[in-house]
């Protein structure tokens, strides 16, 4: 298993997630087990593969999943703050991958984030 | 135009702040080749030919003439000097350093402009009907719904890593000049009978090496739930858009492979969850978008008999005055289609004279069309002869906007590490063979675009007459279509092959071969190139240009002449 980052840190011992979610899968097929399951990991099966970021939503937003959200596979620097917005709060790095770039990566990318919030909170307010 | 607030500069200037970064790790060697493409991409820059070309968005064709003048500006100090502006609503520099990317970035931000998702496998620059606001015809100013979408697109974490690049256009207006059959997403605003507003949403149309008329999913969503069912869109195609194939990973390959019906029936299931969601679309949130546009103002005027006119002036404002919703003014288009010029380019100096120009006689805004000419949208037609002497002066009041020689044409060969043809040397050959005013004016409107290669950037597809290079063992060739049409008050419709490519120096004959065919065929000056094309058939235009050079294929029966 490679490297899991996680609230800014690395997680020493990680522990093995209880529903791998591949990118072709459909996560309301698995809503029954997705209730007791405590780490739920969804693949990336290559860096521009996007598929996972539509399975995160789901898995969030639409089987209410509350537990942690891992993203692993071919995960990268700077993947990590558009998969934070998309419900992951985990992140297993691929291979190579250095963990204290990814965080600064990551800082850098989530004041951008901030900003998309902003917009969307902006359009909410008008209401 | 739409006026950035503090939130929309935060995003602009935090994604300079990224874009900086990153560039900083791959020139450290922290970052691979590869990952680093992606992140280029979707800050528009790509790495080709002869130097980083970086293309940047203008929404919606807007500009300021501060804006222009920041472009100007930027082009002398990075760049050679001029600029081109796309058929998509873009400019692209073709000379930049890597390495000065993100100062450039941020001057762009800096008034209000960005490079963001000009390129990439995300959701493209919004483009729009180049009249919207002013078309006397519109249902709703397209523009604010464009802002919207982008707003909602614009760094959609969900997006990000499409299979492919996403295009969509908005149109206004019942005639769809913004070609919205050819778009990934077209949207026509339309108008329930309870008067409730909304938009007919066409799906899966596309150019490129698989031409495609995109075809209607719904025929009328309604505003609110706009975004809802374009994230219904992009999700279905995000999770089962192929990519295994980058050339069967756009929209129109999964509707076409489903079928529009089973393609429907996967957005109507997301959209039945994601309705009502956040993105749900507020009286309010409309409102507040359209009140951060400028507004032209306007002085009661009444409209102008121009009798007396003298005779270039006329022809200008036959072809290239267009009526306004308001009394008393027009819109005028610039054409950047003159001899010996790549159509499109505008050196740094022309931009800052434009831009003069612009503040004097059109309150200080104008537009990209993508037909990659300019347009002042809000002119007094008491200024017009004024406008026209200043516009002659500058070479930019040539009379021929929608006619032949207002060709489409992507950068090509000269430019472009894809290519398999020049296009500019094409365009030229063919502008000076038509150099003859009156000729012009005659054959009408006849849209002439081309493409150096088979991805179709100069929409070779829907013009008229379509040009697209191709190779023949290592040597420059061209293939010739004709009866496409981007759509407008007719149908949208895809061009047919017309025969054997020809060498480079035959294309021009070969156009004013098919021009004196429709001029022979025509029953009135009303019907248009391409509508003599639909009634008499490709036949008699195959044969001007191939006479009995191939036999065979003559003798076959022909279905496309029905
Ligand atoms: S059509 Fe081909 S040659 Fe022309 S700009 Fe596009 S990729 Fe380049």
């Amino acid at each position: 298993m490679g490297i899991v980052i996680k609230n800014g840190r690395i997680v020493p011992d990680p522990p093995p997630p209880d529903v791998v979610l591949e990118p072709q899968d459909e996560p309301s097929a698995l809503a029954a087990r997705l209730r007791t399951a405590r780490v739920v990991a969804v693949r990336f099966a290559a860096y521009n593969d996007g598929r996972g970021y539509s399975i995160g939503r789901m898995v969030r937003e639409r089987c209410g999943y509350a537990g942690e959200l891992r993203a692993v596979g071919e995960v990268a620097a700077d993947h990590l703050a558009a998969l934070r917005q998309c419900g992951f709060d985990a992140f297993e790095l691929r291979e190579g991958e250095d963990p204290q770039e990814a965080l600064a990566a990551l800082a850098v990318s989530e004041a951008l984030y901030a900003a998309v919030r902003a917009v969307r909170a902006r359009a909410a307010r008008a209401s | 135009m739409y006026l950035y607030d503090d939130i929309d500069q935060r995003i602009v200037d935090a994604r300079v702040r990224e874009f900086r970064e990153q560039t900083r790790r791959y020139l450290a060697g922290r970052l691979s080749e590869d990952d680093f493409r992606a992140l280029r991409l979707r800050n528009g820059l790509y790495l080709q030919r002869h130097a980083p070309m970086l293309r940047i968005a203008i929404p919606y064709g807007m500009l300021s003439t501060r804006q222009l003048r920041a472009l100007a500006d930027i082009a002398r100090r990075y760049d050679r000097g001029y600029g081109h502006f796309t058929t998509r609503q873009n400019l692209q520099l073709n000379w930049v350093r890597l390495e000065q990317v993100p100062d450039i970035l941020a001057e762009l931000a800096a008034v209000q402009l960005h490079a963001i998702q000009t390129s990439g496998n995300c959701v493209r620059n919004v483009t729009v009907d180049h009249l919207a606001g002013v078309a006397r015809d519109e249902i709703v100013d397209a523009r604010v719904w464009c802002e919207i979408v982008r707003q909602w697109a614009t760094l959609h974490p969900e997006f990000g890593f499409l299979p492919r690049k996403f295009k969509i256009a908005v149109s206004g207006s019942p005639a769809d000049r913004a070609a919205t059959f050819v778009h990934d997403i077209g949207l026509q605003a339309r108008r329930a009978p309870c008067g409730e507003t909304g938009f007919r949403v066409i799906v899966g149309g596309g150019l490129g090496r698989l031409p495609i008329v995109g075809q209607v999913i719904r025929d009328f969503v309604p505003w609110r739930d706009l975004l809802g069912y374009l994230e219904a869109i992009l999700r279905t195609y995000n999770r089962f858009g192929r990519r295994d194939n980058p050339h069967r990973a756009r929209l129109k390959v999964l509707v076409r492979d489903w079928g529009i019906d089973r393609f429907r029936d996967a957005v109507e299931a997301e959209w039945a969850q994601l309705r009502g969601g956040p993105q749900t679309l507020t009286e309010d949130e409309v409102r507040r978008v359209a009140s951060r546009f400028t507004q032209p103002v306007y002085e009661p005027l009444a409209d102008l008999d121009f009798a007396e006119e003298p005779r270039p002036f006329a022809a200008w404002r036959r072809r290239n005055v267009h009526p306004h919703k308001q009394p008393g003014y027009a819109a005028v288009t610039l054409t950047l289609k003159r001899p010996g010029v790549a159509p499109g380019d505008v050196t740094a100096d022309e931009m800052t004279a434009i831009a003069d120009l612009a503040d004097r006689y059109a309150q200080g805004e104008l537009r990209v069309t993508h037909e990659q000419n300019l347009l002042f949208a809000d002119v007094r037609q008491r200024d017009l002869p004024e406008l026209w002497r200043a516009l002659r002066d500058l070479g930019l009041a040539t009379p021929n906007a929608g006619l032949l020689t207002d060709v489409i044409a992507c950068p090509g060969g000269d430019y472009c590490a894809l290519a398999n043809a020049r296009s500019i040397p094409i365009a030229e050959a063919i502008q000076r063979r038509f150099a003859d005013l009156d000729e012009l004016l005659d054959v009408g409107d006849l849209d002439l675009n081309i493409s150096g290669c088979m991805n179709a950037c100069g929409h070779h597809h829907v013009g008229h007459i379509g040009i697209l290079g191709v190779d023949k063992n290592g040597a420059e060739f061209y293939q010739l279509e004709i009866g496409g049409d981007q759509g407008g008050e007719r149908p949208a419709a895809l061009g047919k092959v017309l025969g054997p490519a020809l060498a480079g120096e035959e294309v021009a004959d070969a156009v004013a071969r098919l021009v004196r065919t429709y001029l022979a065929l025509r029953e009135s000056e009303a019907e248009r190139f391409v509508d003599v094309v639909r009634r008499a058939g490709p036949e008699p235009f195959r044969r001007s240009v191939y006479g009995d050079r191939d036999q065979e294929r003559a003798h076959r029966p022909r279905s496309a002449a029905a």
